[in-house]
C-alpha cells in the first residue's frame, strides 16, 4: 500500500464505460492502491460504487464537482487481473 | 476410492445480462454448490445504462444498471467487457443472418459465448483448479424465435468452441448431457426442462429463490432488436453509401429526435434537459445549431449543407422545436466544430412543413 492517488479520467463516457475502465485500470493496480475516478455521467456515482461493492473493492468517498462527479476507491484483495 | 480427497469446488462463468432468465440459471448453479462468476459484454447497442445517463426522465425513474443490480443479488462478481470494436463484424456481416430487425441474435450469442470460452480457458491456464470449468447462459428453447430454438442450441456450442462446456440450466433437460452433467459436477435431474414463450415457469422458479424484483425488458436488453433503432442504422448506412458504423454513431441514435431534409444531411435534435448536455459534448465532432432569442434544443448537423438554403431550413426546422415555434422570427447560432459561429435569423418551419418521411426511425 502506498499514499499515491491514481487518478483515471473517464469524462464524456457514459455508463458502462466508466465502469469498464475503472474494472481495467484496477486490474493494473495493487491491493490496497487507492484510485480516484473522474467522470461526467451522473450514473457513475450508483454503477460505479456498486461494481465495487460486487467486486470487494472498497469506496472511499463519491461526491459531485459542478457537472463533474468522482468515486474514490481501494483496490481489495482481487484485482481481477485474471481476465 | 482408497484416500480421503477434497472435492474440487468447481467453478463457472455466466453470462449475465441484468433479465430474469440468467439470474435463475446463476441461481439454479448456485443451489447445486457451483461457484459463480459473471460476465457482461457491452457491445454499444446494450440498453442498459444509457438511457438511463442519457434522459433525464428516465434517469429520475430508474439509475441503476441492470447486470450489476442482479450481481449484486446473486452474490456474485461481475466483469463487464468492451466488445464493442470487435462486435462491428457480427452486426455488418453476421453468418446467420438477421432477426426481425437488424438484430443478429444467434451469431451475436456464438460471439459471446466463444468470448467467455476463452476467457475460461485463460482463467484455466493462469489459474488451474481456480480457474472455470464451465460456462451457463439463461437461454431456454424456444424463447427467442432467432436465436434460442432447438436448432440453434447445437449450434451455439459447436461455432463457439464453448462445445459440451456449455449449460443451460432452465432447459439441460431437453438437451444432450454436457460435460459437468457427465463428469457430476451438476446433477441433471435437478436442472430444467422449459421452453417455449411462456413465461410462467420462470415465474413460478423466481418465487420459489424468493425473487420478487427483476427486470423483464420486453425486446431484450439490445437495441438492434428495436424497429426504430434498426431504422436509423440502416438510414445512417444508406446516407453514407457504406455499412459501418462507429461507436460515437450508434450512441448517437440512442438519443434525440433524427429528421433527415436532405440525403446529404440529418439533425439530430434534442428532446429534453438529459439528451441537450449528452449532445453538448459532441459539439466539437459536428456542426451544431442552438438558438439565441428564445430558449430551444440543441441539434447537430451530421453531414454537409451544400448551400445557405440548406443551412437556412435546418435552422427553420430547429426553431420549429423551440419555444419561439410561434413567433414570426427566431435567430440562431450555427457553430462549426471549430467554435466559429456564424447568426441567421428565420422563420419557424410549419409543422406540416416538416414532412413525415423526413422522420428517421
Amino acid at each position: 500500500m502506498n499514499d499515491t492517488v491514481h487518478e483515471l479520467d473517464v469524462r464524456r463516457l457514459l455508463c458502462p464505460m466508466p465502469v469498464i475502465k475503472t474494472q481495467n485500470r484496477i486490474r493494473t493496480l495493487a491491493t490496497g492502491d487507492t484510485l480516484k475516478v473522474v467522470c461526467t455521467d451522473p450514473g457513475a456515482l450508483n454503477d460505479i460504487p456498486a461494481w465495487c461493492r460486487i467486486n470487494g473493492h472498497e469506496v472511499l468517498e463519491t461526491g459531485e464537482q459542478g457537472n463533474e462527479v468522482f468515486v474514490v476507491l481501494r483496490v481489495g484483495e482481487d484485482n481481477g487481473a485474471l481476465f | 476410492m482408497t484416500e480421503a480427497t477434497q472435492p474440487i469446488q468447481r467453478r463457472a462463468i455466466a453470462l449475465v445480462s441484468g433479465g430474469l432468465d440468467s439470474m435463475l440459471a446463476v441461481k439454479v448453479m448456485q443451489e447445486q454448490g457451483i461457484e459463480v462468476e459473471g460476465v457482461n459484454f457491452f457491445t454499444g447497442f446494450c440498453v442498459e445504462g444509457h438511457t438511463h445517463a442519457i434522459r433525464k426522465k428516465d434517469q429520475e425513474k430508474q439509475k441503476r444498471n441492470n447486470a450489476l443490480w442482479v450481481a449484486e443479488q446473486l452474490g456474485i462478481k461481475l466483469h463487464i467487457v468492451d466488445i464493442s470494436e470487435e462486435y462491428k463484424d457480427v452486426v455488418l456481416n453476421p453468418k446467420h443472418g438477421y432477426g426481425a430487425h437488424l438484430n443478429p441474435c444467434l451469431d451475436c450469442k456464438i460471439f459471446m459465448v466463444n468470448q467467455a470460452t476463452l476467457m475460461i480457458n485463460k482463467a484455466r491456464e493462469l489459474a488451474g483448479d481456480r480457474g472455470f470449468d464451465f460456462i451457463i447462459t439463461g437461454e431456454v428453447i424456444g424463447q427467442r424465435p432467432k436465436s434460442q430454438r432447438k436448432e440453434t442450441m447445437p449450434i451455439i456450442s459447436q461455432e463457439s468452441g464453448a462445445d459440451d462446456r456449455l449449460l443451460r440450466p432452465l432447459c439441460a433437460r431437453n438437451l444432450p448431457a454436457t460435460l459437468p452433467e457427465r463428469e457430476g459436477w451438476v446433477d441433471r435431474e435437478a436442472l430444467y426442462d422449459f421452453s417455449g414463450r411462456n413465461r410462467k415457469p420462470q415465474m413460478a422458479l423466481a418465487k420459489r429463490f424468493g425473487l420478487e424484483e427483476f427486470a423483464q425488458p420486453a425486446g431484450g436488453c439490445c437495441f438492434l432488436t428495436d424497429e426504430s433503432y434498426s431504422n436509423k442504422l440502416a438510414d445512417l448506412w444508406k446516407a453514407r453509401n457504406e455499412r459501418r458504423y462507429e461507436l460515437d454513431d450508434i450512441m448517437l441514435l440512442k438519443v434525440g429526435r433524427h429528421i433527415r431534409p436532405q440525403p446529404h444531411y440529418k439533425l439530430i435534435i434534442s428532446r429534453e434537459e438529459g439528451e441537450n448536455r449528452f449532445l453538448e459534448g459532441y459539439r466539437y465532432q459536428f456542426t451544431s445549431i442552438t438558438t439565441v432569442s428564445c430558449p430551444g434544443p440543441l441539434a447537430l448537423v451530421d453531414g454537409q449543407f451544400h448551400s445557405d438554403e440548406e443551412l437556412a431550413q435546418a435552422a427553420a426546422i430547429v426553431a420549429r422545436y423551440s419555444k419561439g415555434r410561434v413567433m414570426d422570427e427566431v435567430t440562431l447560432e450555427i457553430r462549426q466544430p471549430d467554435g466559429v459561429a456564424r447568426q441567421v435569423t428565420v422563420a419557424p418551419a410549419h409543422p406540416e412543413a416538416v414532412l413525415p418521411a423526413w422522420n428517421v426511425g
